[in-house]
């Protein structure tokens, strides 16, 4: 049995220490929000943070964990639902678009936002450079970001 | 139940969900009747030739037949629905047309079929190859061709809008003994102004639906839009912003196992041998599998199974692939070039006589280009979770075609079809490579070999090296000048490719004299749809050969194609909208250029303008100016999200897409091989949309791309004088 914290409650599960995050979080906790997308820690699309660190989940044995931990997207809103400063300017700039990225790019744009609230448009491509985006929605991720830090938003009509 | 009427059928609905049906069936000659008998086959919840319906508490819920794949067609669709019936977009609900097609027969395909409507052929495979009509994508609830918001939008959802509404007035007409001429509908109410009664669409429903279906509901003209044409959010953005939105492999299932798989390398190969020893004793694991074309490993979860997966040994049937390799396969392509000498091949398009054209011309200008194969990588390996049990087969993905799904699971498990159930979700990406059926047929097949549902995950590995590609392609020109350095012919021969057939013409270009062949090259990979199909290959090598006639007559990419577009006013207003967005005239700094490329693709015409910096050892693509007219954009800010998302995959393409076969296997298996663009190679992007025709809309999800290439190379040219004739950029040497 290994002990984890996740989004703030203890949980128990039963699997191979070697087991990446990914998979227990997915399988084990059936959360999910996290996403596999390549399994080598090349695209960050299983992106949670330990400890307030963003990692690849898909790459980090869950023995990592122990007495650590982990947020994955299901836990930045707060208790009633409201979104974070982060989610909101993501949904204000109508970031996603399939969406299967999404949950990596908040979880990295979150950790970038939390070491530098105020980040250069270079500090944010260097951050988010690990978060590949298929469908391409990089244009309005730098935008939410910079909304997020504080700059006015183009908000849509809803 | 005994046979249902139209009446009983709507009757039904009501009874069901205090609800108002408008039938898909929104056309004169009222086809209810013959459709009812056959929905009422699969009981009350089968409404999918039902596209609205009005509940108790005044909520409009439109039924979209196309699925989500990130185009925000759930949103656009249901905007244009409820424009029309003057629905409160507050209480607007949209629900997915389950998979279903009881309705969906030649007879009823025709009653449909809209005269002169085009239909991308890349569907026309799909759809059985036995009708091509807009029915049949809507009926088959095929999603692709950019084809939702210009077909099913304009033709089907705005007409069941607006024929709800109608039905609603003269309900209301009916109760408060009024003229229906003197009804107005706002805001999901209908209202009287002259009594200054009002009340809700809801406290009608049940009296519209007893009103005959109008034959020819009147749809309203621009002016009066309230919804359509604004950016409005999109409803599905929330839930794909605090994970709780659900993509196919986020299926699950009580006792649900999982499968990791892998087939042989080269496509087409059988696994001969398979040698398990290792991966048997490994924990979790449940069942080892040889399917014949592929192996799988079936665990308690998907890690374990990929683990024994890896210790597995197999070997391989040989096949005629094996020995290929990607320089073999040009050179084949440059030899049944040659042998089509001027005149073999397939005239796909011809006028004038270019042969005696390009003998006068004053100055010849010949050029041929090359494209690799292309992967889809969307970002959701490709995956499927099937449950077959005694009579009963479930399946859940996330498809652009969930009936073809359903019929492929009911075909793999030889279960009734009417015993087939298919679930879609999200798609992580689509872009063509979730039309084809593999991974659904695949994961049926391995859960009738076991016994309980079971989820097949494709590795990233399987998901590059097992996909339908982009093909890869060559193509020759030939163009004439004359002395004015006008020009006046313009051949071209090229590898065969799929579809749209118009892809590789340039009706819009002013050239008297040219011919247009193709010849066939088989080859053993698996051709698929990729975004934008064969205008992804064609727009960079036509845009490409213009500038490169441009300048052999000493022109201007920009005025020259001002000369070839001379007399269509649609075509040059786009046109010069990107030159002027990009400030064409003004002077860049050293080592960066300009480039320009027009490419009218699935109803929209869009110039594109590339800014490029060639002062590193690698171009740096800074910000690309897109002028589009797709008639009329329904939503501004998605259709604009459409543009960046296309550049961004066009771009991907451009700076370093390349799928190669060595040995006839694919080479590349992971995003270190096979890169996609990152945000720190994304460009700025500028978006002009110009409404250009209201009538006759075009399509977003596609036509961004086409352009985007032949811009960035013509850029590259106008900063180096360099010219770039095949892709990716990657291969190129620009020290
Ligand atoms: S799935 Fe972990 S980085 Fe791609
Ligand atoms: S929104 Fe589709 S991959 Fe990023």
């Amino acid at each position: 049995m290994i002990t984890l914290n996740v989004n703030g409650q203890a949980k128990e599960v039963d699997v191979d220490p070697a087991t990446p995050i990914l998979w227990v979080v997915r399988e084990n906790l059936k959360m999910t929000g996290t996403k596999f997308g390549c399994g080598v820690a090349l695209c960050g699309a299983c992106t949670v943070h330990l400890d307030g660190k963003p990692i690849r989940s898909c790459s980090t044995p869950v023995s990592e964990a122990d007495g650590k931990s982990i947020t994955t997207i299901e836990g930045l809103a707060a208790e009633d639902g409201t979104f974070s400063k982060v989610q909101q300017a993501w949904v204000d700039e109508q970031v996603a678009q399939c969406g299967y990225c999404q949950s990596g790019q908040i979880m990295t744009a979150t950790a970038l936002l939390k070491n530098n609230p105020n980040p250069s448009d270079e500090q944010i491509d260097t951050a988010m450079a690990g978060n590949i985006c298929r469908c391409g929605t990089y244009v309005r991720i730098r935008k939410a970001i910079k909304v997020a830090a504080g700059a006015p938003s183009e908000t849509q009509e809803a | 139940m005994g046979k249902w009427t139209r009446r009983a059928f709507i009757g039904a609905g009501v009874a069901a969900g205090g609800a108002l049906v408008v039938g898909i069936a929104v056309r004169p000659g009222n086809p209810i009747d013959r459709l009812s008998p056959l929905v009422a086959k699969g009981k009350g919840e089968q409404l999918i030739n039902a596209w609205v319906k009005i509940d108790a508490d005044n909520i409009v819920t439109a039924i979209v037949p196309h699925v989500e794949m990130g185009q925000g067609i759930f949103t656009s669709l249901a905007q244009m629905l409820a424009d029309e019936l003057d629905a409160d977009w507050s209480k607007v609900r949209i629900l997915e047309a389950p998979a279903d097609d009881k309705y969906v027969s030649h007879d009823i395909v025709r009653e449909f079929a809209a005269p002169n409507l085009e239909v991308p052929a890349i569907l026309e495979p799909t759809a059985s190859g036995s009708f091509l009509s807009l029915a049949t994508v809507m009926t088959l609830q095929i999603t692709g061709g950019s084809f939702s918001i210009r077909g099913t939008g304009q033709r089907a959802m705005r007409t069941a809008g607006a024929a709800a509404r109608e039905m609603l007035v003269a309900a209301a007409a009916k109760e408060w003994n009024v003229r229906a001429a003197e009804l107005r509908t706002e805001n999901s109410m209908v209202l009287h102004d002259k009594s200054s009664k009002s009340a809700t669409f809801a406290s009608f429903a049940t009296a519209a639906a007893e009103q005959s279906l109008p034959a020819k509901p009147k749809l309203k003209s621009p002016k009066d839009y309230k919804l359509m044409g604004k950016p409005i959010a999109r409803t599905d953005i929330p839930e794909k912003t605090d994970g709780s939105a659900i993509f196919g492999i986020d299926a699950d299932l009580p006792g649900m196992k999982y499968a990791a798989v892998k087939a042989p390398p080269v496509v087409g190969a059988a696994v001969e041998t398979m040698d398990a020893t290792t991966a048997k004793t490994m924990p979790g694991v449940l069942q080892i599998l040889n399917m014949g074309d592929f192996v799988a490993v079936v665990a308690d979860g998907y890690w374990q199974a990929e683990q024994a997966l890896a210790t597995i040994d197999t070997t391989y049937s040989k096949t005629d692939g094996d020995g290929l390799d990607q320089d073999a396969l040009f050179a084949r392509y440059a030899k049944m070039l040659d042998e089509a000498g001027d005149s073999d091949g397939d005239v796909e398009a011809e006028e004038g006589d270019v042969g005696e054209a390009f003998a006068n011309a004053a100055t010849k200008v010949e050029a041929e280009y090359k494209v690799p194969f292309l992967a889809h990588a969307t970002m959701e390996p490709m995956n499927c979770t099937a449950w077959v049990r005694e009579g009963k087969c479930d399946v859940w993905s996330g498809t652009q075609m969930p009936l073809m799904a359903r019929k492929a699971a009911a075909e793999t498990s030889g279960i009734d079809y009417d015993n087939v159930t298919y679930h879609n979700a999200y798609l992580g990406g689509g872009f063509g490579r979730r039309a084809e059926m593999d991974m659904i047929i695949m994961a049926t097949r391995i859960a009738k070999a076991t016994q309980y549902p079971v989820k097949m995950i494709w590795s990233r590995e399987e998901d590059t090296m097992q996909d339908h590609y982009r093909p890869s392609a060559t193509s020759r020109f030939q163009g004439g000048l004359d002395k004015d350095g006008k020009a006046v012919s313009w051949s071209n021969i090229h590898t065969h490719l799929f579809d749209p057939q118009e892809a590789p013409t340039v009706p819009y270009y002013n050239i008297a004299n040219h011919k247009i062949r193709k010849i066939d090259v088989p080859t053993h990979l698996r051709f698929g749809p990729w975004r934008s199909v064969d205008h992804s290959q064609h727009g960079f090598f036509i845009e490409s050969f213009v500038d490169e006639m441009a300048q052999a007559a000493g022109k201007d990419g920009y005025a020259f194609r001002r000369e070839l577009l001379a007399g269509s006013p649609r075509h040059l207003k786009v046109l010069d909208t990107a030159a002027k967005m990009s400030g064409w005239d003004k002077p860049l700094p050293e080592g960066h250029g300009r480039g320009i490329a027009f490419v009218p693709s699935f109803g929209t015409i869009i110039a594109e303008v590339a800014e490029v910096d060639m002062t590193g050892k690698k171009p740096k693509v800074k910000k690309i100016f897109v002028a589009a007219d797709p008639g009329f954009a329904v939503n501004p800010d998605g259709f604009a999200a459409q543009m960046e998302s296309s550049i961004a995959y066009g771009l991907t393409a451009t700076l370093f897409g390349e799928i190669s076969v060595k040995d006839g296997a694919v080479q590349q298996s992971n995003f270190h091989d096979y890169p996609i663009l990152r945000i720190n190679e994304m460009p700025d992007v500028a978006v002009e949309i110009i409404n250009g025709d209201h009538k006759r809309l075009g399509g977003a999800g596609e036509p961004g791309l086409p352009p985007l290439a032949p811009a960035v190379t013509n850029a590259i040219f106008a900063a180096t004088g360099k010219r770039v004739r095949e892709l990716p950029l990657s291969k190129v040497d620009f020290a």
